[in-house]
């Protein structure tokens, strides 16, 4: 077997620009302590979904999603529900959320998209996959989706994740299917709880963590789930 | 005195100082990893030195480490990182910074660190029994029992089973899991003496490491993903080398089943009874599990200079025959053990020097052995043991199959080479000079001395435990024990001298060689003997060169033998 490496697309494109321009041209584009450029792949709710390459924190997230050079705006008119700013795993932020950063109470849309602010706010920039929810959507059919993946992705060597993925899907897959109770929000927070931090890989936080931060900072909506009449009519026999 | 100055001084073990609940424990700084290699001493191990068992499902001492099942997880306190001038934080008072590990994204929640694979830090503090840690633990156990079947009165591995004691120790009573379990494969047929029950399994992968690095058939894996995980042989291939019966004893839990035990006896009905393996000169340490008189299994019993924590299925289930229907159960050839014994001791003390001639096979004891060779000294008879050979390998099975050849060359029954002698005796007989046969667990007419020179016989005496030629020839037969049924010792081919225990009773009439033979002895050779195994044991060692250079004594043998030179 020989050794093979499997680069990313982003890396390819840096590579590119630091051997044409020299690392010391390189790290002039961006800000301090976050040089360079990123790859944003912007996805779902957007008019203008697609690849965009930005100067890292030289853009903000409400640009990324409204600029007319970017996302060009929520779809359809609707209004933003969230944002899942650094790939799938990365923690969701609710629109009209306002982070201390500096001196300064900044609003979710003009915090620059960047590693340091990201991480700072709770989240991160991660992979640089950002997925824009609408105010149509149900958020926690969002999070099902998620977990279905998450479940069928887990390879299963440890304990926590095997079993705890598999669980948060089956429970949110009841909880969209007519079968949600109002604690299944707590139900939900205790078995992604028992997951991070106590897994063999990272994998572990990437099935936890969408789970954690949609039920913490939706607590309502989920809540609310086993109130909606309307699921119990499409509930399937599991 | 003497042996003083022959004792090498211990080696000097280097140690260190860790805090285990508070208590400042000094361990070893390298402990013995699965191929007996020093490395850093983990803070699995550095519990136990605490006593302070850390709960474990993949973690095996003889296995690699592979860190998956999480059970192990435990809070600890570490140093923190070296400032810049090269040293770790410090209190007030100087002394080293300890802090309490944390998430790194989220520093109000505490991060365990799995015992089994990390290695101790100088001023490392183990929280092995703090809140955090418990409830690291009950969450593991959580997890691991959502899919579990909970089939408990119906299992097998009930009453031995980590799942279950850990349950009761570390677990909760209750579960909130409120989804339907994950069915998978149950009653699979992984091989032909082992049933795999998939919804029990814990995933632990001990069995697939043992079956890749220890019995070198990498004959198992897992497949499918996620909580769909499941052990599977290779397609149909079936899990079929000679140790896949050790994965049933290191399954912590009842996936892995033996086929000839399961269903058979609830395991703690079981009497255990530390025994050997008598189907080859390794001598493998065995525990017997019997019931009323009936034996169910042998399960290993470690002994680390010998087989480790293992022992070989054709070896394990060599065991059927102990309690057969034709086992030899009654005297013949007198009334009863009394006039029997009378009986021949008066024919052999009439016999001419010289005339007789005693096969004592290599399955018999070293004490029965030595007997038989007090008799053969006295009666100036030729001696021999018969030889039984067949395959080794390069694990446990060793290619001479008697449990105690060893034993027969040091006590001076057989010499180097068993069988060498048989020729001998069968012309003594053809040419008359030889008119005595006394014979001892051997067919005879399977190594030259066939039937027709076994009617020539003015006196033959056998003693067995299953009938066969020879003993259907007996003037007198004299029926003997399984080792299961009495005391003794077997030598193992590199020496060593072990004890086993009697866990059974024999059928019927049927008395311990080394009994009668001591009645046979004393009246023939006119000394006295003694009557306990202790004693004879400890006779014999003053007289055999090789156990007396040891000093053995029954007591010295304790569970695990002693090595002699042979």
């Amino acid at each position: 077997m020989c050794p093979t490496i499997v680069n990313n697309v982003e890396t390819l494109c840096n590579v590119k620009h630091i051997v044409e321009m020299g690392a010391e041209q390189y790290t002039k584009l961006g800000t301090p302590n976050n040089t360079g450029t990123r790859l944003i792949s912007l996805s779902g709710d957007v008019k203008q979904p697609g690849y965009f390459e930005i100067e890292t924190g030289k853009v903000t997230l409400g640009e990324l999603i409204y600029d007319e050079n970017f996302g060009g705006g929520v779809r359809d008119g609707n209004g933003l529900q969230a944002i899942i700013p650094g790939g799938s795993s990365s923690k969701v932020l609710r629109a009209g959320e306002t982070f201390p950063i500096g001196e300064d109470e900044v609003d979710l849309l003009d915090v620059p998209y960047d590693f340091d602010t990201l991480m700072k706010i709770g989240t991160m920039s991660g992979s640089g996959a950002i997925i824009v929810i609408d105010d149509s959507r149900n958020i926690v059919e969002c999070l099902a989706n998620l977990a279905e993946f998450y479940a069928h992705e887990s390879c299963g060597q440890c304990t926590p994740c095997r079993e705890g993925s598999l669980w948060m899907n089956k429970a949110l897959h009841r909880m969209t299917h007519g079968g949600a109770r109002t604690e299944d929000a707590e139900y939900l927070l205790h078995i992604a709880q028992n997951i991070q931090g106590r897994t063999v890989c990272a994998f572990g936080e990437a099935c936890s963590w969408p789970v954690l931060s949609f039920v913490n900072k939706f607590k309502h909506e989920f809540e609310a789930k086993s109130l909606n009449t309307t699921d119990k009519e499409t509930a399937s026999t599991p | 005195m003497a042996e003083e100055t022959q004792t090498e001084a211990p080696a000097v073990v280097e140690t260190m100082v860790v805090k285990v609940d508070g208590r400042e424990v000094e361990v070893p700084k390298l402990t013995e990893d699965w191929q007996g290699n020093l490395v850093p001493t983990t803070v699995l191990q550095a519990c136990k030195h605490a006593g302070n068992e850390i709960p474990h499902y993949c973690y095996h001492p003889k296995l690699p480490v592979a860190g998956n099942c999480r059970m192990c997880l435990v809070h600890v306190g570490m140093p923190g990182r070296l400032g810049p001038d090269g040293k770790p934080p410090t209190n007030e008072d100087g002394s080293l910074k300890i802090d309490p590990m944390v998430l790194p994204y989220e520093r109000q929640t505490p991060k365990g660190v799995i015992g089994c694979a990390t290695n101790l830090v100088p001023g490392m503090e183990i929280y092995a029994s703090s809140p955090e840690t418990k409830q690291m633990r009950e969450a593991v156990l959580e997890s691991l029992l959502i899919n579990h079947p909970l089939d408990c009165p119906i299992c097998d591995q009930a009453g031995e089973c980590k799942l279950q004691e850990y349950s009761s120790e570390h677990g909760q009573s209750e579960s909130s899991f409120a989804e339907y379990k994950v069915h998978k494969p149950k009653k699979v047929n992984l091989g032909p003496r082992i049933i795999l029950d998939a919804e029990r399994c814990v995933l632990c992968t001990r069995c697939i490491r043992f079956s890749r690095d220890i019995a070198d058939d990498d004959a198992l894996g897992i497949v499918n993903r996620g909580s769909y995980n499941t052990i599977s042989t290779f397609l149909d291939t079936p899990f079929d080398n000679n140790y896949t019966l050790n994965t049933v004893d290191l399954c912590p839990v009842g996936a892995l089943t033996s086929k000839d035990f399961r269903f058979q006896m609830r395991v703690w009905f079981l009497k255990e009874t530390r025994s050997l393996c008598s189907s080859c000169g390794t001598g493998c340490n065995t525990l017997i599990g019997s019931r009323e008189n009936t034996m169910y299994r042998y399960e290993p019993r470690e002994n680390n200079a010998v087989n480790g924590p293992w022992m070989c299925d054709s070896g394990r289930l060599n065991y059927k025959w102990i309690g057969r229907e034709d086992r030899l159960s009654e005297v013949t050839g007198a009334s009863g053990w009394a006039t029997a014994i009378i009986e021949i001791s008066a024919k052999l003390e009439e016999a001419q020097p010289g005339s007789v001639a005693i096969i004592g096979g290599a399955r018999q004891t070293n004490e029965e052995l030595y007997l038989l060779k007090k008799l053969a000294n006295k009666l100036e008879a030729i001696t021999d043991s018969a030889p039984r050979s067949g395959q080794g390998d390069n694990l446990l099975c060793c290619p001479d199959k008697n449990p105690n050849s060893a034993g027969s060359r040091l006590i001076g029954i057989a010499n180097e080479d068993l069988g060498s002698r048989f020729a001998e005796i069968a012309q003594g007989i053809e040419a008359g000079t030889i008119t005595s046969l006394i014979v001892f667990g051997d067919d005879v007419t399977k190594h030259g001395i066939d039937e027709t020179l076994l009617d020539k016989l003015d006196l033959l005496v056998v003693s067995d435990i299953l009938p066969n030629a020879t003993t259907s020839k007996a003037h007198y037969l004299l029926p003997g024990c399984a080792h299961t049924e009495k005391r003794g010792t077997f030598t193992s081919v590199k020496g060593q001298v072990q004890k086993f225990m009697k866990a059974l009773d024999g059928p019927g009439n049927a008395r311990p060689e080394w009994e009668f033979l001591h009645e046979l002895a004393e009246n023939t050779t006119g000394q006295n003997g003694f009557s306990t195994i202790e004693g004879l044991f400890n006779q014999m060692a003053e007289e055999v060169e090789a156990f007396k250079d040891k000093e053995l004594t029954w007591a010295s043998l304790g569970n695990e033998g002693v090595t002699v030179e042979i």
